[in-house]
Order: C-alpha cells, then sequence, then structure tokens
C-alpha cells in the first residue's frame, strides 16, 4: 500500500479521538498548570488567578538551590551507577540465549513495573532493624547486632539504582541485541582478549547509546518523588518530592506547579543537549 | 609438520552435527578454498579454526601445536569477516593498527606499520579517513590489511568478496591471490563462489552436510571428481546412470559403451561434462540416439539440450564446431570413454 | 574464568533485584503481625487479607477498574492514532505521536500536577473517573510504542494486495490489519494494566482524598505503621506482574517488543 496524504476531510476522521482526548487531557491540563504557577495561592483553597512571579522568586533561595543541586547530583550519581552496572549486563545478556533472555526480562520487566511505594517499603523492610540484612550477618556473624540502615543518603540511593537499573538495561537493550557480534569477534581474531574487546569496540562502538541512555536515566532519576521520603532525611528531598509536598500537603499549588515547570525546563534542555550531542556525533562521522 | 591440521573435528549443535569429524591438513603457504552449498558447515570449520567456536570433540593444530583449547586472542591469526565487521568509531588508520595498539606498540612502529600495509592495498593517504566514508572495494581492502597487521600465521577469509558486485570480485580474487603469494601465508578462504575457488586456490575442500567430499587442485577436482556431488557442484555436467551386463560390458542409455567399467561389475554413475558430449549423425556407430528439444546460443558458446530415450543430456560447444542441429531433428550423441569418470552409485 | 566471573556478575544483579522482593515474601508470612525476618512462624492469613478486610478488598477492586478501564482507554487513543500515522503521509501529525509519548518521559509528577490543576480548574476534583482518564494520557506511550511497532511490522504489500481483491480501507482494516496488528495491541494493553495497576503519583493526586487504590493504601498504610498486608500485596503485585508479562513472553515476541530481531532473523 502507498502511503498517501488525506484526501478528504473524512481522511483524517480516525485521528479525531486520539488528538481531542490528548489535547484536552494533556496539552490543557499542561497549559493549566503552566498558568496556576503564575498564580496567587489562596490560604485554605486553591488559588485565585493572577500574574505574579512571587511562585518563582520564591524558587530563587539557598533553600531550593539546595534541594536542585541535590536533586541534580543525586540523579546524575543514580544513571552513572546505573549505566556502569547496566552497560556490562545487558552486554552479556544478549548473548545468552533467547530463553534465558526472556526470563531477564519478564524478570526486569516486573521489577521495572513496581509501584515507588512498594519499592520503597520493600527497601525500608530490607534494611530495617527488624527484619533487614543486617539481621542475616548477625546469624552469620559478622556483625554483633542488628542495625537499621535507613533512612539515609545511601538507603535512597541504593533504592533509585535499583528502581532505575532495569528502565536502564531495556533502554540499552535494542542497541545492544542489535550491535554486529563479529565487531568482538574482529577484536579477538586481532589479538583482544574479551574483556578488552568489550572497552576497545563495544564501548566506543556505542557511545551515543550510552550517552542517550545516561541522560534519559538522568530524567527517570530525576522524577522518583516517593524514595527519598521514605528512606531518606529530609535533607534527602528531591525536587520531585518538594512538588509533590507542596501540592499535597501544604496545599500551595502555584509553588508546586513553579517548580513543576522548572522541572520541565530542566528535562527539556538536556533532551536537548542530548539531540545537540547525537546530532555533532553524526556531523563528525 | 609445519601448516594447519584438523584432527576429526567435529561440531555438534544440539542434535545437529554441523562438521562431521574433518580431517584435513594443510601445508605451510598453501591457499585453500572450502567450497560448498550454504549450511554445508563451511564457516562453522572456519570458525573453530579460529577459535571462534570450540569443537565437541577433535584437535586443531598450528606447526604440529595443539591449539584446540588456546583462546582466540591468543591465536596469531588474522580473519576477514563476511560483514568485513570494521570498527565504525575508528579511522582506516586505527582500524589497521588496532592490533598494534592494544598490544601497547609505540605510535611510531604502528604508524610505519600502517602506512606499510595502506601502500600494499593501494590506499596510501585514507589513514584519517572514517572508514564509513570508504567505497565496498576500498572497506574490502582495509579489512584485508587490518587481518594482516601482525602478520600472522594463518589468513581466514569468511566469504569475502561476496558484498562486491561482480567485475569488482573478480579483481579482488586475482589481487588477494598475489597478494597471498607475494606473502606467502597459509590462507584459507570460505565460499559458496567455485569460479572464486578456481581462480585463488591452491587445494579447494568441497564440503556437505558437515563432511569432506574431496581435497584437492582445482583441475583435478573439475577433471576427477571423487563423487557425484562434486561432480554436479562444480561446473556443470550430465550425470547418466550406466549398468554392466551379463557379458561384463558397461551399457549406459542402451548403448554398450566400450572402454568403459564400473567397478565391481554392477551399476554406476558416469560424468561427462557438456564441453565433452560430442554429436554426430543419428545412426552412427556406437552413438546414443536422441531428439534435440532445445538449443540455447549465448554467443561464445551453444548449448544442445538432447533427449535421450527420458534423459536429457546437455552439450556445449563453440561458434566455430557448431553443430548442424535444430530443435526436433534427431542427433546421435557420443560418450568418448576418455573423458567419462565413472563414479560409484 | 571469564564465564565464572559473568556468571557470579548476573548472580550479583540476580540478587539485587530479587533480595528486597524475597524479604517481603518473608515478612508476608509472619505468623504474628510483627516486622520480623526470617519469618517467625507461618501463616498466609495476610493474603486472606487482601480479600477479607474491607479496605484492602475495596482498594483491590478499585485498582484492577482503574487499570481495565484506563489500559482499554490508553488503547482507544493510541490505536486510531498509530494506524493513522502508518496510513497517510501528515508529518504535522507526528506531533500528536510526541504528545502521546511525553506523559510518560516527563518526570511523572508534572504530568500529576497538570492534571490536578486540570481537574481542580474545571472542579471536577476527586470524581473516580478522572483517575481513568489520567492513567489512560498518563499510559497511552505504552501501546503507542507497541503498535507502532507492529504496524512498521506488517507488510505494506498486504494491504495492496487485500485491495486487488476489491477490498475497502474498512475491509483491509478488519481482515488484514487488525488481525495483525492484535498481538502488539494486547502486549500494549497488558504493559498499561500491568503500570496502571502500580501507579501511586496520578492516582493519589487525581483522587487520593476519595477513593484508596492499592498503591496509595499501601503509601497510607506505611505512614501510619506497618501491617503484613502490605507485604503481600506486594507479593501478589509482582507475581501478577511476572505472569502478564510471561503471558506475553508465551504467545509473542517479548524481545522484538522489546527491541531485538523477530526470532526468525536470529
Amino acid at each position: 500500500m502507498r502511503r498517501e496524504a488525506p484526501q478528504r476531510l473524512s481522511d483524517y476522521g480516525p485521528l479525531a479521538f486520539p488528538a481531542i482526548m490528548l489535547t484536552v487531557f494533556f496539552v490543557i491540563p499542561f497549559g493549566t498548570m503552566i498558568a496556576v504557577s503564575f498564580f496567587q495561592r489562596q490560604q485554605g483553597g486553591f488559588y485565585t488567578p493572577a500574574f505574579v512571579f512571587s511562585n518563582y522568586e520564591r524558587f530563587l533561595s539557598l533553600f531550593f538551590a539546595h534541594v536542585l543541586g541535590f536533586s541534580l547530583m543525586l540523579a546524575v550519581l543514580v544513571a552513572v551507577c546505573c549505566v556502569c552496572i547496566g552497560v556490562p549486563f545487558t552486554y552479556l545478556m544478549t548473548k545468552m540465549s533467547r530463553r534465558a533472555q526472556i526470563v531477564w526480562m519478564v524478570a526486569l520487566l516486573s521489577v521495572l513495573s513496581l509501584s515507588e511505594v512498594i519499592i520503597g517499603f520493600a527497601w525500608s523492610t530490607l534494611l530495617s532493624r527488624t527484619a533487614g540484612i543486617t539481621n542475616l550477618l548477625v546469624t552469620l556473624g559478622l556483625m554483633e547486632k542488628a542495625v537499621a540502615l535507613s533512612p539515609g543518603f545511601p538507603a535512597v540511593l541504593t533504592a533509585m539504582v535499583y528502581q532505575a537499573l532495569p528502565y536502564t538495561i531495556l533502554v540499552l537493550y535494542p542497541a545492544l541485541v542489535r550491535l554486529d557480534p563479529t565487531l568482538t569477534e574482529a577484536a579477538r581474531t586481532l589479538g583482544a582478549s574479551p574483556l578488552r574487546a568489550f572497552f576497545t569496540v563495544v564501548v566506543p562502538a556505542l557511545r551515543t547509546t550510552i550517552l542517550a541512555t545516561l541522560i534519559m536515566v538522568f530524567i527517570f532519576a530525576l522524577g522518583s518523588y516517593l524514595l527519598p521520603q521514605i528512606l531518606g532525611r529530609p535533607q534527602h528531598w528531591t525536587l520531585s518530592v518538594l512538588i509533590t509536598d507542596q501540592a499535597i500537603y501544604q496545599s500551595n499549588m502555584p509553588f508546586a506547579a513553579a517548580m513543576a515547570v522548572f522541572l520541565v525546563l530542566v528535562t527539556l534542555g538536556m533532551v536537548a543537549l542530548t539531540l545537540f550531542a547525537g546530532r555533532k556525533r553524526e556531523e563528525s562521522t | 609438520m609445519s601448516g594447519l591440521t584438523l584432527d576429526t573435528v567435529r561440531k555438534d549443535f544440539g542434535s545437529f552435527t554441523a562438521v562431521n569429524d574433518v580431517q584435513l591438513s594443510v601445508p605451510h603457504g598453501t591457499f585453500v578454498c572450502m567450497l560448498g552449498p550454504s549450511g554445508c558447515g563451511k564457516t562453522t570449520l572456519l570458525r573453530m579454526i579460529a577459535g571462534l567456536d570450540l569443537p565437541t570433540s577433535g584437535r586443531v593444530l598450528l606447526d604440529g601445536e595443539d591449539i584446540t583449547a588456546v583462546p582466540t586472542h591468543k591465536r596469531n591469526l588474522g580473519m576477514v569477516f563476511q560483514s568485513l565487521a570494521l570498527f565504525p568509531h575508528l579511522t582506516v588508520g586505527e582500524n589497521i593498527a588496532y592490533p598494534l595498539r592494544i598490544r601497547g606498540a609505540p605510535r611510531e612502529e604502528q604508524s610505519k606499520r600502517v602506512d606499510e600495509l595502506l601502500s600494499m592495498i593501494h590506499l596510501t593517504g585514507y589513514a584519517d579517513r572514517p572508514v564509513a566514508k570508504l567505497s565496498g572495494g576500498q572497506r574490502q581492502r582495509v579489512a584485508i590489511a587490518r587481518a594482516l597487521t601482525r602478520s600472522p600465521k594463518l589468513f581466514l577469509l569468511d566469504e569475502p568478496l561476496s558484498a562486491l558486485d561482480a567485475k569488482l570480485r573478480e579483481a579482488m580474487q586475482v589481487e588477494l591471490r598475489q597478494l597471498q603469494q607475494q606473502l606467502g601465508i597459509t590462507t584459507i578462504v570460505v565460499t559458496h563462489d567455485q569460479r572464486e575457488a578456481m581462480t585463488m586456490a591452491d587445494t579447494v575442500v568441497v564440503m556437505n552436510k558437515g563432511e569432506i567430499r574431496q581435497a584437492a587442485s582445482p583441475m583435478e577436482i573439475y577433471r576427477r571428481p571423487a563423487d557425484t556431488f562434486v561432480a554436479d557442484f562444480i561446473g556443470s555436467t550430465n550425470l547418466i546412470d550406466m549398468e554392466t551386463d551379463s557379458a561384463g560390458r558397461a551399457v549406459a542409455l542402451g548403448q554398450i559403451i566400450p572402454g568403459l567399467s564400473a567397478p565391481g561389475g554392477g551399476k554406476a554413475i558416469i560424468s561427462i561434462r557438456p564441453e565433452d558430449v560430442h554429436l554426430t549423425a543419428p545412426g552412427s556407430d556406437g552413438a546414443i540416439l536422441g531428439t534435440v528439444t532445445f538449443v540455447r546460443d549465448l554467443g561464445g558458446t551453444i548449448e544442445t539440450f538432447i533427449d535421450c530415450s527420458g534423459k536429457q543430456i546437455i552439450a556445449v560447444s563453440t561458434p566455430r564446431a557448431r553443430p548442424d542441429v535444430s530443435v526436433g531433428q534427431p542427433v546421435g550423441v557420443v560418450l568418448d570413454p576418455d573423458v567419462c569418470v565413472v563414479l560409484s552409485t | 574464568m571469564s564465564s565464572f566471573l559473568r556468571r557470579f556478575y548476573f548472580a550479583l544483579v540476580g540478587l539485587f533485584l530479587a533480595a528486597p522482593l524475597i524479604v517481603v515474601a518473608g515478612v508476608s508470612v509472619n505468623a504474628k503481625q510483627t516486622l520480623a525476618f526470617p519469618p517467625q512462624g507461618f501463616s498466609l492469613a495476610w493474603y486472606a487479607d487482601i480479600f477479607i478486610d474491607t479496605g484492602w478488598r475495596n482498594a483491590l477492586f478499585a485498582s484492577l477498574t482503574l487499570a481495565i478501564l484506563s489500559a482499554a482507554l490508553a488503547v482507544a487513543i493510541a490505536l486510531p492514532l498509530s494506524w493513522f500515522l502508518w496510513r497517510r503521509i501528515a508529518p504535522w501529525a507526528n506531533i500528536f505521536q510526541l504528545l502521546g509519548i511525553a506523559p510518560f518521559t516527563l518526570p511523572p509528577v508534572i504530568t500529576a500536577l497538570g492534571l490536578l490543576t486540570f481537574w481542580a480548574t474545571t472542579g471536577l476534583y476527586g470524581q473516580p473517573w478522572t483517575a481513568v482518564i489520567s492513567h489512560a494520557i498518563f499510559f497511552v506511550t505504552l501501546p503507542l510504542v507497541t503498535l507502532s511497532l507492529g504496524f512498521t511490522a506488517i507488510d505494506r504489500s498486504l494491504v495492496e494486495a487485500a485491495a486487488t481483491m476489491g477490498a475497502d480501507d474498512r475491509t483491509i482494516f478488519r481482515t488484514v490489519v487488525l488481525p495483525l496488528i492484535t498481538p502488539y495491541l494486547v502486549s500494549g494493553y497488558a504493559f498499561a494494566f500491568v503500570l496502571s495497576l502500580n501507579e501511586y503519583i496520578v492516582a493519589y493526586m487525581t483522587v487520593g482524598f476519595t477513593m484508596e487504590t492499592l498503591p496509595i493504601k499501601i503509601f497510607n498504610a506505611l505512614r501510619y505503621g506497618y501491617t503484613p498486608t502490605m507485604a503481600s500485596v506486594t507479593v501478589l503485585f509482582v507475581v501478577l506482574a511476572a505472569v502478564i508479562y510471561s503471558l506475553i513472553a508465551r504467545f509473542g515476541d517479548l524481545l522484538k517488543l522489546l527491541g531485538a530481531n523477530s526470532e526468525e532473523q536470529s
């Protein structure tokens, strides 16, 4: 069948429902959120329409600079950890039989689907004093007394890596599974050990993919809204947590919206950077 | 012994036997072509020589040393892959220098060797080009140069020319053969193209269903095929059933063929190349009677299709010796015993 | 040696992925209402609790209803859109593809907050059906991606062949396109279903004060202390997700859906 441009108005028919739904329930809410970010907060209620910058001004404080800095640092750290674990893992996984790959994928998808609530609960249990991993160490005689490993920064980081690792692997998978296997074989016939072939051929050949994955996982980690709250102390709260907190518990929707708009800008900036890096790389080859 | 020896090498994939107890010995400096239909096990055999696949059983020996368990990167060999497998993130020069770089060779040594190899493949000055910007033939040459960087003991090529168009392929065949003679390196090429094998090889190894059917010089393979598979696979041939009558004479297509005899005096198959089939007037002495069904004039050669009591025989002749036949006419077919090869059924 | 290292590495990652779930599974069979591991005693009472306790049962029912409906709505949005983009040359219509992918790619709080301000502004805040629409928009990305993949896999000459035999666009869609796209439709639905079941923030921001889905219920319970039912629900969810993805793998080509070449090619 030749693809053709729509001839009559009725040809656009199938587009109507999706277009309406996405416009009304995504574009308009998004616009509403941007509008609300300029509104005036009303104590005890929602907000009143206005055009003020106070919500953004409030953002320009040392406290929020700290939160922003911490959020970005945490997301970068999560992304780096996930890519460092995920690239070799995904590469080795693509070398396994199809059956084994399917089993791993089912497991990874199942973990990826887990609610942040559940991941937070599971890790807080694993890191707790009464039912945690330290009990195992006590049983083995490696520790004297069980201790609580959360709340704390390591707990937040571990759980966020846990949450983002399956995502990282799924993002890396298509590029790695399609990587020409003869490239590493060629490296081996030229005298490179498997490990050497991995670092001199696989990683450099996939550097664009790896960069793109870093940024996608960074955005994913930036969106984590519960884990820092469940497993961290208040100083470990991220922008996403604060947005939730302001919107739900402080009922300050204009301020939450302003922060969300800022988060969108950071995210879009990152996406733009990815595209830019990708294009630049294409030009150079 | 110097050279490569395969000692009852076998490879099973589950219940499927890809390579079945192969014995082969390749003297040092020989150019070998492994030829066979797809799925005959030739690529698997090559990969086992390279160490990319491990044999299920059997040994691979290089210069008398058992290398079966030696990992690929510790065998001194060069390999050209069907996909070429040029590293996309490296330039031409970096690709060629790769084996030296990972060994930590000094920069000057690397660039000196790259220059040598580039001049050998007639690509001097291409060192800084990205491989993506090369033509098919140039990429081919770079892959060959890269495999030769370390001056390997063994040069392996897996369908190296299959991606090139026909003209370029023929030119590269000649080039590859000259290069190999110049370097005197033991070379094994896997191909399914018999012209390629005939052009380049000292020894052609014909494989089918995981087994070597014949390993011999190109002329020997063509003139004295070991069995009907080889006869049929290499070039075209007429395969004609032959019987032995009560008097012990060979009979084919109802005609006694003097000078031939089946081994053991039973049934056999005659292989005769179309260019060896001689046409004569119907009813001539010793000729088999047939009817011309089709004449294909290709300019350089003329192929005559003859029906001999249900069996199709093809005769090829040059325009100068054009047979005086036309479709529907009876004709006599002569099977000269000197050019007939008798094969067991 | 390297084979041993590889196995060790896989075991390590596997343990990392499984460890919290193993502990939760252990906790969920404690005989008493204690958070203890290894479990003290054995009891499946906390699993029964999901169905017996009114609060948990209602939450389960709410979650299932929400997931079934919102996944269906997501597919209903994604199918005509991806079909149109496959059938027609209309570059500007790609903007809707982008809009369909954005909600899931952006940090979830953003979509959640956008919908919260929207429902609050329109005065519909808290109505249960708003959660269905919200989830459908949030998860429309999944069927959109699987269906787009499915459409590119359809050989266009099949459609041409149907046309030469006299089928019009509608008949072609019904008799050729739909049967070929069904596996992708089903997996798109399944992905959206499982994720909707687990989703917290969008549901919380849209209907959090009027109804409880299971993730909301778990979070609320978590804030007021511990009950082993949380653990049993978690195990139930993991098992459910694993079963659904295994079914996709059993009846479809899961690896192809995730970006590998199809089975015949490899």
